[in-house]
């Protein structure tokens, strides 16, 4: 394995005719991370990841791998390895000459292809034509083609879309344990419930802009604070909490109480004798404020 | 390995991985051996024929049409449209199935890859005549033999022929992966092939030899470089033209059609932005 670089985006811009499809995007992602790369569909996530691999010609700006350009690396493949959404197979070659093909053309040794597929557990399938394969194979056969160099950096595309439970379980772990050796990786999704189990930091982007970088905490920690609270004495507790001079929303877990900490809560159920069947902090916070994150971005286009 | 052999060996690796080639080269050995064993048969028996009496023009024209060398052209004569067409899909399919990601991102040397390209499927060209070549000198020397005519096997002029005529077949590999970059369309690529190679080339050869000006542009139609390139084909025979362009001539407009078309490609559509 090559040890894991940063990868740097300095500036990068795209435009398509008219469109401004990515818009100064300037972020770095350091190695021993899992970083999830968010925002909606039509955000510019894979026109920004195919500008990092040379696919797409950047308008401006940079992106780099520790500095150098993809198509700069002496064997790219043995430094990044790639999975994209469209990155699609011949329909009519199996999954192990797939790799085959791909290991001759990036200077891999062929060596590798059984080990990556025994990775991903496709060994038993790999004799197969991919055109019979479903969306969950396809993917972890993305998966074994970007480990195919064994590389130090993973750049992955959606690559929890289309994987059943046991499959979105495995690759979680997977993801986190390559990081964990020393690897920078790099997961796109449109859903940030999809990956939010999996990653540590978060680069978020909405409309070709980059809306928010930091931990997966950060963007929690800009969430207004919130709790669900029930009762069996559901209308003695609206009126303790009505007493109180707090605002609450009826749902269908019991009553969301803005602005509070748990504790203030409990201390009132208290004081009015009123026993609690629940009392938690409201966990949607994360999606909530992707989705105000992602929404803001709009107001600047 | 520098990118250059790794892009013509994972080339070679795709074609062979896959069944396009074998069933193509099933037709190409059925159309061809049946073609040239049809001919040999049909002509070495028409009245006149070698080892019967009859008039003298007849026997000359017999004679004339079963010379060994235009039974083995039909190898190239009417087997170029298929490494022409295994070319073309070879490119057209990069596009078809969006496999150029995999395929920049393994090497982002594009140009090597379309060199890689072009050199891969001139050697399988080159093995598709080969495959056409056992057909017409095996099936229709074959049927000469048969018919009491000489196949002139141990004549050094036939063997020269059959290698003239794989070096046809192999340029014209190389020029189906220039036609596919230009077209990355398969559907597209695959009726101008067919259309160009079965109806307008032909017409044009016709057409082009009512006059002196037009027959000395028409020598550089494609087929009539492969022509001059491997002898004398039912074509040449038809649009007998004056002063035709020598083997080696015609193997240069080859080269140049594949080299033109190919950097067109390069130039157009290989350099995009792959989406």
């Amino acid at each position: 394995m090559t040890a894991g670089v940063t990868i740097e985006f300095d500036g990068l811009s795209k435009t398509f005719g008219a469109v401004q499809a990515v818009d100064q995007l300037t972020f770095h992602v350091e190695p021993g991370k899992v970083t999830g790369f968010l925002g909606p569909n039509g955000a510019g996530k894979t026109t920004t990841l195919r500008m990092l691999l040379g696919l797409v010609k950047p308008t401006s700006g940079t992106a780099t791998f520790g500095g150098v350009p993809y198509e700069r690396l002496p064997v790219p493949a043995a430094t990044v390895g790639a999975a994209l959404e469209a990155a699609s197979f011949i329909p009519g070659r199996t999954a192990r000459n797939h790799l085959r093909v791909h290991a001759s053309a990036a200077r891999l040794p062929a060596s590798r292809v059984d080990i990556v597929l025994a990775q991903v557990g496709l060994l038993e399938a790999a004799d197969r034509r991919v055109g019979g394969y479903s969306l969950g194979m396809r993917q972890r056969l993305g998966l074994a083609t970007a480990l195919l160099g064994d590389p130090g950096v993973l750049v992955l595309d959606e690559p929890i879309n289309g994987l059943d439970p046991e499959g979105i379980k495995w690759i979680r772990g997977f993801l986190t344990a390559l990081a964990n050796e020393g690897r920078t990786v790099l997961i796109s999704s449109h859903l940030l419930s999809e990956v939010q189990q999996s990653v540590d930091e978060v680069v978020i982007i909405a409309k070709g802009r980059l809306a928010h970088v930091g931990t997966l905490a950060s963007l929690d920690a800009a969430d207004t604070l919130r709790v669900v609270v029930n009762s069996p004495e559901h209308e003695r507790l609206a009126a303790a909490l009505d007493a109180a001079g707090y605002l609450y929303d009826e749902a269908r877990s019991g009553l969301i109480v803005h602005d509070v900490e748990a504790i203030d809560i409990g201390r009132t159920a208290l004081a009015a004798g009123i026993p609690l069947s629940a009392l938690s902090r409201h966990r949607s916070g994360l999606e909530d404020s992707f989705l105000a994150l992602v929404s803001g971005g709009e107001d600047h286009a | 390995m520098n990118s250059l052999m790794a892009a013509i060996r994972s080339e070679f690796l795709k074609v062979f991985t896959t069944r396009v080639w074998w069933g193509l080269a099933i037709i190409l050995f059925a159309y061809v051996g049946l073609v040239a064993a049809g001919a040999a048969l049909l002509f070495a028996n028409i009245p006149g024929a070698a080892g019967s009496s009859g008039a003298g023009g007849a026997q000359a024209t017999s004679e004339m049409l079963t010379q060994p060398g235009l039974i083995y052209g039909f190898a190239t004569s009417i087997g170029y449209v298929f490494p022409v067409l295994l070319g073309a899909l070879a490119t057209t399919g990069e596009f078809r199935h969006q496999s150029l990601t995999p395929t920049f991102l393994a090497n982002p040397n594009r140009g090597h890859v379309l060199v890689g390209k072009i050199l891969a499927l001139t050697g399988v060209g080159a093995l598709y005549g080969v495959i056409a070549l056992v057909a017409s000198v095996g099936l229709g020397g074959g049927a000469l033999a048969i018919s009491g005519v000489d196949p002139l096997l141990t004549d050094s002029d036939t063997w020269a022929l059959i290698g003239r005529a794989v070096l046809a077949m192999a340029l014209w590999g190389a020029i189906g992966v220039g036609l596919g970059a230009v077209l990355p369309s398969q559907v597209g690529a695959i009726i101008v092939v067919l259309a160009f190679t079965q109806f307008v080339e032909p017409l044009l050869r016709l057409a082009a030899s009512f006059s002196e000006v037009t027959a000395s542009i028409g020598r550089f139609l494609p087929g009539a470089a492969t022509d001059a390139l491997v002898g004398p084909s039912f074509y040449t025979m038809m649009s007998a033209q004056q002063d035709p362009l020598t083997w080696w001539q015609g193997g240069l407009v080859l080269v140049g059609i594949a080299a033109v078309i190919s950097l067109i490609g390069y130039a157009t559509t290989w350099r995009r932005d792959v989406t």
